[in-house]
């Protein structure tokens, strides 16, 4: 009985050294002091701000590179080229990020993740910016913890099927087999507009772009869903034969593709906002790779100024150089640049730009004032 | 046994089980004595497999509730809003996740009792056809166990389905088999049999057939009790059954099933049972894989019975098949079953390779919900534990027939 009884006065001494030792408090809220301007009577403000704030972007300047997750299979967007780079749209917004944190655009490293893993490897802190033609919903921007930072593509969703087989309608489809990937937004739109629209259908889901598109070229479905990018990509890029396919002229649904960050690091989500703007502004301005260095030296616009550093500190205030926007164009281009590079016309994977034009010339790419 | 004496104080502490005084009457201090050791170190060691997995699930709730994500199960009741292309329960896109979880479980249930039980088939005939005396025979079973114990499986699911069923004719050139069978590389559609109103009556006779199987099995079990001959059960209860399912079939006035022989409508097979490529490129890429390694067990299992034994039935004028199933089978069992059941549980285990062939699975199903919904931690802690119930019910069932036909020695 005294054994016991000892043996029992320890077991409750162990405990009570387990639960004192307590996990390390939540990180201390940032304090920011900002000093006004010289002549103006000093006056200092201290402004706190949520814990994660600042975190990403000084994680990422230790490291001394980007972590960037892109799709990897999807030519014209991300895709491994035989040299070795990450070539595509996707990979261009990666590195006009590392330009403005780094003033290099080679300071990335490429990520390819499947749309299983995509979310997991965001949230986790595996990467620190997802550029994998994601499409933006309300669950993904809420449920899962994420951020999307804008649109870089205007998108919809398709469909993919061979050019004689004659279907040109939904109802065509009528008791077929459809190839989609795993986990996507397509793969619910597609459940979502067959009821609607009263056509049963069997659906066939793989994991990644190879699988899908290879089912499909062997005719186990008789279609392919996905972003019309995505399939016009697919079409000229990974299928045999690009003229066999034809995608069809209907629209599922809207998709928004653009970069994804995590919840809880506010000045993260504007660096990559603002990275994001800033292609827009260069080419709304007219400023592009090759004309950068004379605006910089001579141009007498305010917005363009202001835009590329010469006057203000608006790099500051995002925690990063006064020369972060011009570091971007001159590294990587303007938003017609990059678009070009990879999607234009001269490529083999080429999409009207259509939605993805200006406001000016009736597209949606809008970018709110460099001040 | 008969116990002498108790045993000498003075000698009791020798032996530390039962040591209670040191010698001289003084009680052992705490710090000496050997039980309160080691009752001390398993609870230092239990404390410390505790202390880690806290730290664990603290950093994790930690790290979750920094982005904003919450832990629950209240997700499940949601709508799912994809499709699965093949389930074995009613299922659509306004169904909830829960009823996903379930068509991807019973999906798993399904390839791994089917595979299972092709792999057992086929595992048993290699590794017998491994001791045979024909060269061919032999080396042929040889070079099935070696060539598939060495490639992944991984591998080898990929290439049967990308390599062997997806390269069957498209749909609109279908093969066409006996009786309306369609062979594509949208699966084989095998004709299958229509219910009608006269079914429940005609499972009423089928229940009927089965208790008089059963009755004529006890009467041929009586019969040779009493005459000593051998009873063919085997024989005599399936004839019964037959012979009831038969007249019952006939003397209905309609039949209970309708043959319905499959065909190409529009763009899809109706009629039949369809089984798509993913379905039977994941089974038997399964049941071949396993086979080869239940082969290797069973002649190892085959080759553990004593070489006497064999001997001994021939001697007793017992032929060369007679000896294997009489004698050396019920021995070698016991050598078999604990090797199996590991590679039963590898089976159902490995049924997860399904997602890199697009069949849906649990593990496919659920890595769907998991990118739906975002609940990464919750829906692979329900996997795992998913995968553990199965593991554990086929490792109980088989250790409870292990201990049936264990040798007991006395």
């Amino acid at each position: 009985m005294n054994r016991t009884a000892s043996s029992i006065a320890l077991l409750v001494a162990l405990a009570l050294v387990g639960a004192a030792c307590a996990p390390a408090p939540a990180a201390t809220p940032v304090q920011i002091v900002v000093t006004a301007p010289p002549g103006t009577p000093q006056v200092q403000v201290q402004v706190a701000q949520a814990p994660g704030f600042g975190e990403t972007l000084a994680a990422v300047q230790a490291r001394g590179n980007l972590i960037c997750g892109v799709n990897g299979q999807l030519p014209g967007f991300s895709f491994l080229d035989p040299n070795g780079d990450m070539l595509g749209f996707d990979a261009d917004f990666c590195r006009a990020v590392a330009a403005a944190v780094f003033g290099d655009a080679t300071k990335v490293e490429f990520r390819p993740l499947t749309t299983q893993e995509r979310f997991t490897a965001l949230q986790t802190g595996e990467i620190d910016i997802l550029m994998r033609n994601t499409t933006w919903s309300l669950v993904r921007d809420t449920e899962l913890g994420l951020n999307f930072v804008g649109t870089t593509f205007y998108d919809g969703q398709g469909i993919l099927v061979p050019a004689d087989s004659g279907f040109t309608s939904l109802s065509d489809l009528e008791g077929g087999t459809i190839c989609v990937q795993k986990g996507t937004t397509t793969e619910l739109n597609l459940a979502d507009q067959m009821a609607v629209n009263g056509v049963t259908y069997t659906p066939a889901t793989f994991d990644d772009v190879n699988q899908t598109y290879g089912a499909y070229a062997e005719g186990r479905c008789d279609a392919a869903t996905s972003d019309k990018s995505q399939l016009s990509s697919v079409a000229k890029g990974v299928l045999p034969d690009p003229d066999a396919h034809v995608i069809m002229d209907v629209t599922l649904s809207k998709e928004p593709l653009g970069p994804v960050v995590r919840h809880g690091d506010d000045q993260w989500f504007d660096i990559v906002k603002w990275t994001v703007f800033a292609t827009f502004a260069a080419e709304d301005y007219g400023v592009d790779s090759a004309n950068v260095d004379d605006q910089l030296a001579t141009a007498t616009n305010p917005e363009i100024r202001r835009l590329l550093g010469a006057e203000g500190d608006l790099g500051p205030k995002l925690g990063l150089t006064t020369d972060f926007a011009f570091n971007i164009i001159k590294l990587v281009g303007n938003y017609e640049e990059i678009y070009n590079r990879s999607l234009g016309e001269g490529t083999p994977t080429f999409i009207p730009r259509g939605l993805n034009s200006l406001w000016t010339d009736g597209g949606l790419l809008y970018s709110p004032p460099f001040r | 046994m008969v116990r002498a004496q108790p045993c000498p104080d003075h000698l009791l502490s020798l032996n530390s089980a039962h040591a209670t005084r040191a010698p001289g009457g003084r009680a052992i201090p705490l710090w000496r004595d050997v039980r309160v050791l080691r009752l001390f170190g398993q609870i230092v060691f239990l404390a410390g497999v505790v202390a880690v997995f806290v730290y664990l699930g603290r950093n994790m709730l930690a790290a979750m509730q920094r982005q904003g994500l919450g832990l629950g199960f209240s997700f499940i009741r949601l709508t799912a809003g994809f499709d699965i292309g093949e389930y074995l329960i009613e299922y659509s896109r306004s169904s909830t996740y829960l009823r996903a979880f379930e068509v991807g479980l019973l999906n798993t249930a399904l390839v791994s009792v089917l595979g299972i039980i092709l792999a057992t088939a086929i595992g048993v005939l290699v590794g017998v056809a491994r001791l045979s005396r024909n060269a061919l025979v032999q080396f042929l079973a040889r070079a099935y166990i070696e060539f598939l114990r060495n490639i992944p499986l991984l591998v080898l699911l990929i290439f049967w389905y990308t390599g062997v069923f997806l390269k069957l004719p498209r749909v609109n050139q279908a093969i066409v088999g006996p009786g309306g069978l369609l062979i594509s590389n949208r699966g084989v559609n095998v004709p299958w049999g229509n219910p009608t109103g006269s079914l429940p009556s005609y499972l009423a006779i089928l229940g009927l057939g089965l208790i008089l199987a059963l009755l004529v099995a006890f009467w041929c079990h009586a019969l040779a009790n009493r005459t000593g001959r051998a009873p063919l059960t085997w024989l005599w209860a399936p004839m019964a059954f037959l012979a009831v399912a038969t007249i019952g079939w006939i003397g209905l006035p309609v039949a209970p099933l309708t043959l319905q022989a499959p065909a190409l409508q529009g763009l899809r097979v109706v009629g039949g049972k369809q089984l798509t490529p993913e379905f039977m490129a994941l089974l038997s890429g399964l049941a071949m894989y396993t086979s080869a390694f239940i082969a290797d067990v069973v002649r190892a299992g085959l080759q553990s019975v004593p070489k006497g034994q064999v001997e001994a039935a021939k001697a007793v004028g017992l032929k060369d098949a007679q000896v294997l199933r009489l004698v050396v089978f019920p021995q070698a069992l016991r050598v078999i079953i604990p090797p199996l059941t590991g590679h039963y549980l590898n089976l159902t285990k490995n049924s997860s390779l399904a997602v890199a062939i697009g069949y849906p699975d649990l593990f496919s199903v659920s890595g769907t919900i998991l990118n739906q919904s975002g609940r990464a931690v919750e829906v692979i802690a329900v996997v795992m534990a998913v995968y553990l119930l199965i593991s554990l019910l086929t490792s109980l069932l088989m250790n409870w027939y292990n201990r049936r036909i264990r040798l007991i020695e006395r």
